[in-house]
């Protein structure tokens, strides 16, 4: 037995390795000839982009291009992003209905009337152009559709399994899903909600916790390019802005009763806890959606800032030190995945369950 | 010093004292995991839930200093 489990410890670590090395590939493109800029690979890694870059292969990037969908004043524009030629410098102009459109720094823009080239200032900004409405199909947008396809897969595979099975023991994926469903409900909502309510909210809290695992799981592969979904602070609002209003929604007259006019309390001070309540209801999504942002995107800089010292310093010396610790960081950042997920989906139980606390 | 320079020195600050408050935390859940070993389970989801409070202070020390920096 204590052997099985220092060969998959082994195991486990070669995979990771290989992981690495997929990250180290990444870091090289970027250090070739010009002076290596580890904040700029890094801020390149962890932002939204317009392509899928994959790896570059004898100095030629290898990459899905993804459709660029722009609502401009002549109507909707659409067109693939391979037209820009992987720039991302401003340089490649491309022109369709008349209007020329240039990409910097994965942002589009809509060149005036009569550029044909875009200008920049001092600090890098572009001055002849203005940003249309952007609702293309990004890195970020397509890894969501990914990831919900293979919770689709999962589920619906678990729930035929419950279909076929004669007794209702679960066979196939359901085994595997079935306990991580009954943690949620034994663990999470059934303690921070209470025994009655809880029901209701299970559909929401088993969504949101799977929901942000496997895209903390997804950010991780660094051969997808680790699309950052997760850390993406668009993504963790909109998933905050759901607790928020389902808190809200919820909230009885004990819940604003607190908020309010707190029971038992002398009223001068009444007075002075009203604003400070009233802050406390938007403070707790605020607080929820910068947690799961910073903490997924700290994990990338840091995996990456640790692959990048082999390009600052220019030895292969610093490599297995650089390796080892980036392979350390990497399996904390895989606990951290269940992890936050897991704090996401109990403070929204928490929160729901303040919102329908009966007065006791 | 550039403002890049302090926003690095509060980052810092930010870790030190996200470090002490966790370890604080972790400290006690150990100690009370020791004297009751039964209350195993609720100690540690507890423990977590408050390291992430915590860590959430610190977290929006480092996104600050990420904005300046």
């Amino acid at each position: 037995m204590k052997i099985n489990i220092f060969k998959n410890v082994i195991l486990s670590a070669l995979f990771l390795t290989v992981f690495n090395i997929g990250f180290a590939s990444e870091t090289k493109e970027a250090g070739d000839d010009e002076k290596f800029d580890p904040k700029e690979m890094i801020m390149h890694h962890v932002k939204d982009a317009h392509e899928f870059h994959i790896i570059d292969w004898n100095g030629k990037p290898i990459s899905l291009s993804l459709p660029i969908i722009l609502w401009t004043d002549n109507g909707l524009i659409t067109f693939m992003s391979s037209e820009f030629h992987h720039d991302d410098a401003g340089q490649e102009v491309v022109e369709k209905n008349g209007d020329k459109f240039v990409k910097f720094h994965e942002k589009i823009y809509q060149l005036n009337d009569g550029a044909s080239t875009a200008t920049f200032d001092d600090e890098y900004h572009v001055t002849n152009a203005s940003k249309p409405l952007d609702f293309s199909i990004t890195r970020n947008v397509f890894m969501m559709w990914v990831s919900v396809a293979v919770l689709l897969l999962i589920f619906i595979g678990s729930a035929r399994s419950y279909k076929k099975s004669k007794n209702g023991v679960p066979t196939g994926i359901a085994a595997f899903t079935e306990p991580l469903v009954v943690f949620v409900r034994d663990e999470i909502a059934r303690p921070m909600i209470g025994e009655h309510k809880y029901k209701r909210y299970m559909p929401y809290l088993l969504t949101v916790f799977f929901f942000i695992w496997i895209n903390n799981i997804f950010g991780l592969i660094p051969i997808i390019n680790g699309a950052n979904l997760s850390g993406n602070i668009a993504f963790t609002f909109v998933l905050a802005l759901f607790t928020f209003i389902i808190t809200t929604v919820s909230g009885n007259k004990n819940y604003w009763k607190h908020i309010f006019w707190m029971p038992g309390v002398p009223v001068p001070i009444k007075i002075f806890l009203i604003p400070i309540e009233l802050i406390g209801v938007f403070t707790k999504p605020i607080s929820l959606m910068i947690r799961l942002f910073a903490n997924i995107t700290a994990g990338h800089i840091i995996i990456l800032a640790l692959m990048s010292l082999i390009f600052i310093f220019k030895t292969w010396t610093v490599a297995p030190i650089s390796v080892a610790f980036s392979l350390f960081i990497t399996v904390i950042e895989i606990v951290v995945t269940a992890i936050q997920a897991y704090i996401f989906t109990i403070l929204s139980a928490l929160y729901f369950g303040m919102a329908t606390e009966e007065e006791h | 010093m550039t403002i890049t320079g302090i926003a690095a020195i509060g980052a810092g600050l930010a870790a030190i004292g996200a470090g002490i408050g966790i370890g604080k935390i972790g400290g006690s859940a150990m100690e009370a995991m020791a004297r009751q070993p039964e209350m195993h389970g609720k100690i540690q989801s507890s423990a977590l839930i408050l390291a992430a409070f915590v860590e959430a202070v610190a977290l929006f020390g480092v996104v600050v200093a990420l904005l300046q920096g």
